[in-house]
C-alpha cells in the first residue's frame, strides 16, 4: 500500500471537510469507550490482567527467535506449513504461489491487516485471482476500493445511507425497489452474496490474533463467523501473521483474551475464538486440505532491543484510537497508511520510516489516553516523543517548525530570561483577555482560533504558583 | 525459503545481541510450555459448585443473546428441542453432528423431529451438536472438530442448538483446555489438538454498520443452549 502519511495535514483537511465521515466519528466516539467502559467496570481484576498480558508479551518478545522455531515444529508435526517473508513482496509471492499451485480463481479472506500491509488485493487481482472480502466492513470498503480507516471496524468511517447507496450500485442484479433502509436488510444481503462466494472460493486465506508455540495453532477472534467459514470451507487455509503474534501456551492465550475483547468493543469474548491447527485430519469431515502459515517481518525484528520494542506488544484492539481525539477528529484515512490512530503514528514510522511519516508522532495532542486504555500498556506517548527527537535530529520537520522550537529550546534553556519572559507574556495575554476569559483570534495561533476559542492565561505562569505553593509550605 | 528464516532469525539474535538461547535457558522455556501455568483468574469463575457453575453460565449466557434451558435428563431433551424450535416458528427437519454424546439421546420418541446426522448440507436451516466443555465465566462453548464433529455444523445453518451434559461446565477458560487436553488421544504437545477449536460465545453478529449490533452476520443468528442436568449423560 503506497503510503499518504506525510500528507496528514492536507489529509486531515479533507476529514475535517467530510460530514459523513464527522457524523459517523461522532457515533464512534460514543460508543466504543462507553462499552469498554462498562465492561472493565464489571472485571475488578481488570487492570492486574494488563499487567500480565504485558508481562507474557515481554517474555515472548526477549526469547521471540526460540518460540517461532517452536510454533514452526508444531506446525509441521500438525501437518501444515510454515512460509518466512522479510518483505511485503516476499509475502505476496508466497500466496500467490499457494494459489496457483492450486489452480485458484477466488479467494476468500477473512479480515487481515497484513493483507493491507502486502497489498495483497491488487496482486491477487493482477494475476487474474479474484479477491473476495467477508467480513462486513471489509466488504464494504473493498466494494468502495477504500482503504480500512480501523483496525477493527473498516467501515466506521461510514454511514448506513453510503453503505446503502454502495450495495444499490455494487448489486445491480438485485430488485431495485428492495427495501435497505434498515442495516439488518444490509446485513442480510451481505450475508446471501456472501455465502455463495465461500463455496465457490478455492483458497482461504485469514489473518492471525495469536500463534500459540505450544501447539502450533493460529488463533482468529471475529463476531461474524466469517473467517470460519473463510477457512473451513475452500481448499487451503492460508494464514497471514507478523512475527509477534506468537504466545506460549494456550493459557497464555486466555489471559490475553481477557483484556483483548472488553479492549475492542466491550465484550467479555468476542462471539467466535478459532484455534486452527494444520489441514483437516484424515477422519475429519470437514476442514480444510492444506494449512499454511506466512510469518511476515516487514522490519519488525529490527524494533527488538530499541526504545521500539514495546509496540510488538500490541494486540491491535484498536482502543487507543477509540478514545483519541486526533483520531475522532479526523478518522483513520488521514494516516495515510495501514494503521491509524496511536498505535499507527508509533507503528507506521517503525514500519515505513520515519521520513515517510513524519508527521503521525505529531499528530497527538498528548493527552495520554492512548496509553490509559491500552490493555497491553504500551507507552504510546513516550514512543511518539522519541520519534519527534528522531524528527528534530534528522532536520525532518517545516522550517517554521524548527524556528519555532530552536527559539523556545534558546529561552528554556535560560531559566531566568525564560521565567521573566513567560511571566510578562502571561500577565499580558490575562490582561487582555480579561474581559471574556478567551480570544476569538490571537496573531500566531490562528489555525486555533479559527475553529475554536483560545482560552485566556489566568494571568500568573505555573512556576510562580508553585513557588508560592512551596513558600507557604504546602508542595514539597 | 530459508534465506528468508535464516535473515529473520539472524535479525531477531541481532537486535537482542545474543545468539541462539544457550540451553539452561531453553529448559526454562521447555518447562514454562508444558507447566501451562495459569495467570490472575477472574473471581467469579472461582470456586463454585455445579448449581453456581449453571447459574454463571445461564447469566452470562443471557447476556450474550444465547437462550438456555435445563432438563433433567437425556429423555428430556428431544421435546425440549421441539419446543424450542416451534417458539421460534422453525421447522422441525434438523441436521445434527454424528456426535456420540448425541447418540445416547432417545430422538426417537420425538417422531416429528426430522433428523439427518453427518455434516450439514449448506443449506439455512437448524444445526444440532454438542459441546466438550463450557466456560461459565463468559458463556463460551468449546467445540472440537473430529470425525464425529464437523466443524461447519456451527457456522452453516441458521439456527444452532447445543446440547450439553451439566458436568461438561466449568469455572474459568483454563478448565476447558485442560478438559480437553484430558479427552485427546495423545498429549496436546504431540500435535494432538483437533483442527479446528471453536470457543462460540452467542450467536453472529456485526456492529459493522454504525456500530448498530445485527444478528445473524455469516452465522447463526440464534444460538439455545439445551443443559442436561443428571450425570448420566457425560
Amino acid at each position: 500500500m503506497q503510503a499518504t502519511s506525510n500528507a496528514f495535514r492536507a489529509n486531515a483537511r479533507v476529514g475535517l471537510a467530510n460530514p459523513t465521515l464527522q457524523s459517523a466519528l461522532g457515533k464512534m466516539k460514543v460508543g466504543f469507550p462507553t462499552k469498554r467502559a462498562e465492561a472493565v467496570s464489571r472485571l475488578p481484576e481488570f487492570d492486574a490482567l494488563r499487567d500480565q498480558a504485558r508481562d507474557i508479551k515481554n517474555h515472548v518478545l526477549e526469547n521471540l527467535d526460540w518460540y517461532l522455531e517452536r510454533f514452526e515444529r508444531r506446525v509441521t508435526e500438525a501437518g501444515g506449513h510454515v512460509h518466512w517473508a522479510r518483505t511485503p513482496e516476499e509475502a505476496r509471492e508466497i500466496v500467490l504461489g499457494i494459489c496457483r499451485r492450486l489452480g485458484a480463481r477466488t479467494v476468500t479472506k477473512g479480515k487481515s491487516m497484513i493483507a493491507e500491509e502486502i497489498g495483497l488485493n491488487a496482486h491477487l487481482e493482477k494475476h487474474a485471482i479474484e479477491p473476495v472480502e467477508t467480513d462486513l466492513g471489509e466488504y464494504i470498503i473493498q466494494l468502495r476500493n477504500e482503504a480500512p480507516s480501523h483496525i477493527i471496524a473498516p467501515a466506521v468511517h461510514l454511514t448506513k445511507d453510503a453503505i446503502e447507496a454502495d450495495f444499490r450500485r455494487a448489486h445491480s442484479h438485485l430488485d431495485a425497489r428492495r427495501d435497505l433502509t434498515e442495516p439488518q436488510s444490509l446485513v442480510a444481503e451481505a450475508r446471501g452474496i456472501l455465502r455463495k462466494r465461500y463455496f465457490e472460493a478455492d483458497v482461504g486465506i485469514t489473518g492471525a490474533n495469536f500463534l500459540v508455540a505450544e501447539t502450533g495453532s493460529s488463533v482468529i477472534v471475529t463476531n461474524e463467523g466469517n473467517g470460519d467459514l473463510t477457512q473451513l470451507l475452500p481448499k487451503a487455509h492460508v494464514v497471514l501473521a507478523s512475527l509477534e503474534k506468537i504466545v506460549p501456551t494456550l493459557e497464555d492465550a486466555s489471559a490475553i483474551l481477557r483484556v483483548l475483547a472488553r479492549s475492542a468493543t466491550g465484550q467479555e469474548m468476542s462471539v467466535y475464538t478459532t484455534f486452527s491447527t494444520g489441514p483437516k485430519r484424515a477422519a475429519d469431515l470437514d476442514g480444510p486440505g492444506e494449512y499454511h502459515v506466512v510469518l511476515l517481518d516487514n522490519g519488525r525484528s529490527a524494533l527488538l532491543g530499541t526504545e521500539f520494542q514495546d509496540i510488538l506488544r500490541c494486540i491491535r484492539c484498536g482502543a487507543c484510537m477509540n478514545h483519541c481525539p486526533v483520531y475522532g477528529a479526523v478518522g483513520g484515512h488521514a494516516y495515510g497508511w495501514v494503521y491509524p490512530g496511536p498505535m499507527g503514528a508509533v507503528l507506521t514510522p517503525s514500519l515505513i520510516g520515519v521520513e515517510n511519516a513524519r508527521p503521525l508522532p505529531n499528530a497527538s495532542t498528548f493527552c495520554g489516553k492512548c496509553e490509559s486504555v491500552c490493555p497491553m500498556r504500551i507507552p504510546l506517548p513516550k514512543m511518539m516523543r522519541h520519534y519527534r527527537a528522531r524528527e528534530w535530529e534528522r532536520k525532518l520537520g517545516t522550517r517554521v517548525s524548527r524556528l519555532a522550537l530552536g527559539a523556545w529550546a534558546w529561552a528554556a534553556r535560560r531559566p531566568a530570561l525564560y521565567r521573566f519572559a513567560a511571566a510578562r507574556a502571561m500577565a499580558t495575554l490575562g490582561w487582555l483577555g480579561r474581559r471574556h476569559g478567551s480570544f476569538f483570534n490571537l496573531p500566531l495561533a490562528s489555525g486555533w482560533t479559527a475553529t475554536r476559542e483560545f482560552p485566556a492565561p489566568q494571568g500568573r505562569t505555573f512556576q510562580d504558583l508553585w513557588r508560592q505553593r512551596r513558600r507557604a509550605g504546602g508542595g514539597r | 525459503m530459508s534465506a528468508a528464516r535464516d535473515g529473520i532469525l539472524g535479525g531477531i539474535h541481532r537486535s537482542l545481541g545474543r545468539g541462539a538461547l544457550d540451553a539452561t535457558r531453553v529448559a526454562g522455556l521447555e518447562a514454562r510450555l508444558d507447566g501451562h501455568s495459569r495467570g490472575e483468574l477472574p473471581a467469579r469463575a472461582q470456586g463454585l459448585d455445579r448449581a453456581g457453575l449453571l447459574d454463571l453460565l445461564e447469566r452470562q449466557a443471557k447476556a450474550v443473546a444465547c437462550s438456555v434451558a435445563r432438563v433433567r435428563s437425556a429423555a428430556d431433551v428431544p421435546a425440549e428441542l421441539a419446543r424450542y424450535l416451534k417458539s421460534q416458528n422453525l421447522p422441525s427437519r434438523v441436521e445434527m453432528s454424528p456426535d456420540p454424546t448425541l447418540d445416547a439421546v432417545p430422538w426417537a420418541s420425538m417422531p416429528m423431529l426430522e433428523i439427518a446426522r453427518g455434516k450439514p448440507s449448506g443449506e439455512e436451516g437448524v444445526g444440532v451438536t454438542s459441546a466438550c466443555a463450557a466456560v461459565a465465566e463468559t458463556a463460551t462453548l468449546m467445540i472440537a472438530s473430529g470425525a464425529r464433529s464437523p466443524a461447519t455444523m456451527s457456522f452453516l445453518p441458521d439456527t444452532h442448538v447445543v446440547v450439553l451434559p451439566a458436568s461438561r461446565v466449568v469455572g474459568p477458560l483454563e478448565d476447558a483446555w485442560d478438559r480437553l487436553r484430558a479427552t485427546s488421544p495423545a498429549p496436546m504437545a504431540a500435535a494432538a489438538m483437533p483442527r479446528t477449536v471453536n470457543l462460540v460465545t452467542g450467536p453472529s453478529r456485526t456492529g459493522d454498520i454504525e456500530q448498530k449490533i445485527e444478528m445473524g452476520a455469516h452465522g447463526p443468528r440464534r444460538l439455545h443452549l439445551i443443559v442436561v442436568e443428571d450425570d448420566a449423560l457425560a
